[in-house]
């Protein structure tokens, strides 16, 4: 019977990232699907993993931490990469969940590598039916497919939001190791790590989103963009228009060069939906439109357009919704 | 300086006529083909370094023999030649297969970097690139927002997105770089260029020129399969309020509560 490993990403404090515990939840529940002698384990790589492994560890019976000196001044992939095979042996049942966003690709593609496995990206939902089978959403979004891997096992990349995280029955065992011999992929060095103004919580991970677009007309527009975030305690995204004019950083963009995201409001805001920014966000919940143009290609996918001026719309949604909490 | 430059031919997201054929393979018939968006922000980024350093860019494709069509695109803009590993058996592969076809075709080119894009537009998920970087044993860099090779001392430095910023990370080159829509707008081709891109050589490479064979890579040994598909649950109907911004503010609390969103 197939075990199911979850390699964690931590943040930069050193915490569990929530990906992490969807994937880890997700093991668990393919783990007991599967049933048998099948077992969901972790595996976290860092230079002091003790944090992210207790904490992986509410999910998952048991995680094995992987302390790496090195990982404190490289990039992360080689060593998570190496590491995780070490634990993981050449086990072909083996099925492998990481994170879909750049860390958890970098490192799905080394070990896909490393071991001949085969991958199956951007999982949008996965189930134990006498074998793996994976979802995903292909052709912006036109088609849903169902795959399995040729072996008993393979690698899987799970999007953010596809699996809301559940503590397991009773806390794991944390098993320490530390790293032994060289990586044979080379290491790269971090020099530094720069900490940019504005860079705000990860958009994928958000439940709510509001974002703006070419209407939003400057960086100070953005302000009002952030302020309705605010109010309903959600992450700003953008598109690529919005990026292009230097008003909101790169890491907030959505759609097919930008990140894509399933939360369960999107609140666009003169934002007119083309198609490679729909690839991006179409899988929400709910959308939630503000044009004034009730003819743009967003009127044709949202739940709820308003059509009218972003701004007046906007500090009227404001003032409504600080009546209903205050 | 020279690059080389991942980048796969992919049908065109614009044209949004992508479907399946009856063998459960892209139809590639159906759709136009274009290179994929984000191979060309990693091309325009090759481009700059070879005009500022001297040097080359060269493509590395692997797709049906027609692809030389799109490659001619990418050659317009401005690349110097391209390599297109095809073969009838390549037909169906897996990330694994790509990986491997793509190191081998790298073993036999000299380079001191080797870009790709960030993911591909039709369903890859961003992996290809750090299998090869790991199959080559390169140095790997991904989610480029600079790249800043020093020709003198053979390192190369980027800065790396993260969630709060940027990681300045730096390498020995030869290494791999996966750029990222930051480093900038690709060019359009120029006349000249379109025209030139004519005669620019792309070079054709077998399985068996790369000491490969059917039985270890291709669609016959995929590690995955397609088991079926279905169409996504369509969206309701588009609720349009008209007003005053101070009724549809009002619509769209209602909404959210109504949802539960708030
Ligand atoms: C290869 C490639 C990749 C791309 N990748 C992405 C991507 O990842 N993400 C992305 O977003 N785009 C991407 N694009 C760009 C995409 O095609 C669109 O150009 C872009 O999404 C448009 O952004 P927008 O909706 O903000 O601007 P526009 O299309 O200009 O729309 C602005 C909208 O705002 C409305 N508006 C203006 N003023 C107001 C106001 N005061 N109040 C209310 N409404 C107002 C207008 O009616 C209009 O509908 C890509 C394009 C290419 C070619
Ligand atoms: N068949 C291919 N030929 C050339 N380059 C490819 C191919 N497949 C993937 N790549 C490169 O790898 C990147 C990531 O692809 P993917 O992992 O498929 O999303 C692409 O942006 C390309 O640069």
């Amino acid at each position: 019977m197939p075990a199911f490993w979850v390699i964690a990403e931590h943040n930069a404090d050193g915490s569990l990232a929530r990906i992490s515990a969807e994937a880890a939840t997700l093991a668990r529940s393919l783990a007991a699907a599967a049933g048998g002698d099948s077992e969901a384990a972790g595996i976290v790589v860092a230079a002091d993993p003790g944090h992210a492994a207790e904490q992986l560890a509410v999910y998952l019976p048991r995680v094995v931490a992987v302390a790496d000196a090195a990982a404190a001044g490289h990039a992360w992939a080689v060593l998570a990469a190496e590491r995780a095979a070490a634990v993981i042996g050449d086990a072909p049942d083996a099925v492998i969940i990481l994170g879909a966003g750049p860390d958890g690709r970098d490192v799905a593609g080394m070990l896909a590598a490393l071991g001949g496995r085969g991958v199956l990206v951007n999982a949008t939902g996965a189930a134990w039916d006498g074998r793996l089978t994976v979802e995903m959403s292909v052709f912006g979004g036109k088609l849903i497919t169902t795959s399995g891997f040729t072996a008993a096992g393979g690698i899987v990349t799970l999007r953010p939001n596809t699996v809301t995280a559940e503590v397991g029955p009773a806390a794991g065992t944390v098993e320490r190791r530390s790293a032994a011999g060289e990586p044979s992929i080379p290491l790269v060095a971090v020099l530094d790590q720069v900490a940019e103004v504005g860079a705000a919580a990860p958009i994928e991970e958000a439940r709510i989103i509001v974002s703006g677009g070419r209407g939003v007309g400057s960086p100070e527009g953005f302000d009002l963009v952030r302020e309705i975030a605010a109010e309903l305690g959600g992450a700003v995204g953008a598109t690529r228009a919005a990026v292009d004019s230097g008003w909101v950083p790169y890491s907030q963009q959505i759609g097919q060069t930008g990140k894509i995201v399933k939360p369960q409001l999107y609140l666009a805001l003169g934002i007119s939906g083309a198609i490679q920014h729909k690839v991006g966000m179409q899988t929400a919940e709910t959308i939630v439109a503000v044009n004034r143009d009730p003819d743009s290609p967003i009127a044709e996918f949202a739940d709820l357009l308003v059509v009218g001026d972003l701004f007046e719309v906007g500090r009227a949604m404001l003032v409504a919704l600080r009546a209903r909490s205050g | 300086m020279h690059i080389v430059v991942l980048t796969k031919p992919v049908p065109d997201p614009a044209a949004a006529a992508e479907r399946l054929g009856p063998d459960g393979r892209l139809d590639r018939a159906a759709s136009p083909s274009v290179v994929n968006g984000n191979d060309e922000y990693a091309l325009e980024a090759a481009l700059k370094l070879t005009e500022a350093h001297g040097g080359e860019v060269s493509l590395l494709t692997m797709a049906p023999a027609g692809a030389t069509d799109t490659m001619r695109k990418a050659l317009a803009m401005g690349a110097t030649r391209g390599v297109l590993v095809t073969d009838p058996a390549l037909a169906g592969s897996c990330v694994r297969s790509t990986v491997q076809v793509l190191a081998a075709a790298l073993r036999d080119l000299t380079f001191d970097l080797v870009f790709a894009g960030a993911d591909t537009s039709d369903g890859g998920g961003g992996i290809v690139a750090a299998g090869v970087a790991a199959l080559l044993r390169l140095p790997y860099l991904s989610n480029a927002a600079r790249i800043e090779p020093d020709p003198v001392s053979g390192r190369v430095q980027v800065r790396r997105i993260t969630a709060t910023g940027y990681d300045l990370l730096e390498a020995p080159m030869p290494a791999l770089v996966v750029c990222t829509q930051v480093l900038g707008e690709p060019r359009y081709p120029s006349l000249k260029g379109i025209m030139s891109a004519r005669s620019k050589e792309i070079a054709t490479r077998s399985l068996g020129d790369l000491g490969l064979s059917a039985e270890a890579v291709g669609g016959t040994v995929a590690t995955t399969q397609l088991l079926g598909t279905r169409r996504p649950p369509a969206r309701g109907a588009t609720q349009v309020v008209r007003g005053s911004a101070e009724e549809g503010a009002r619509e769209i609390v209602a909404f959210l509560e109504s949802r539960r969103l708030i």
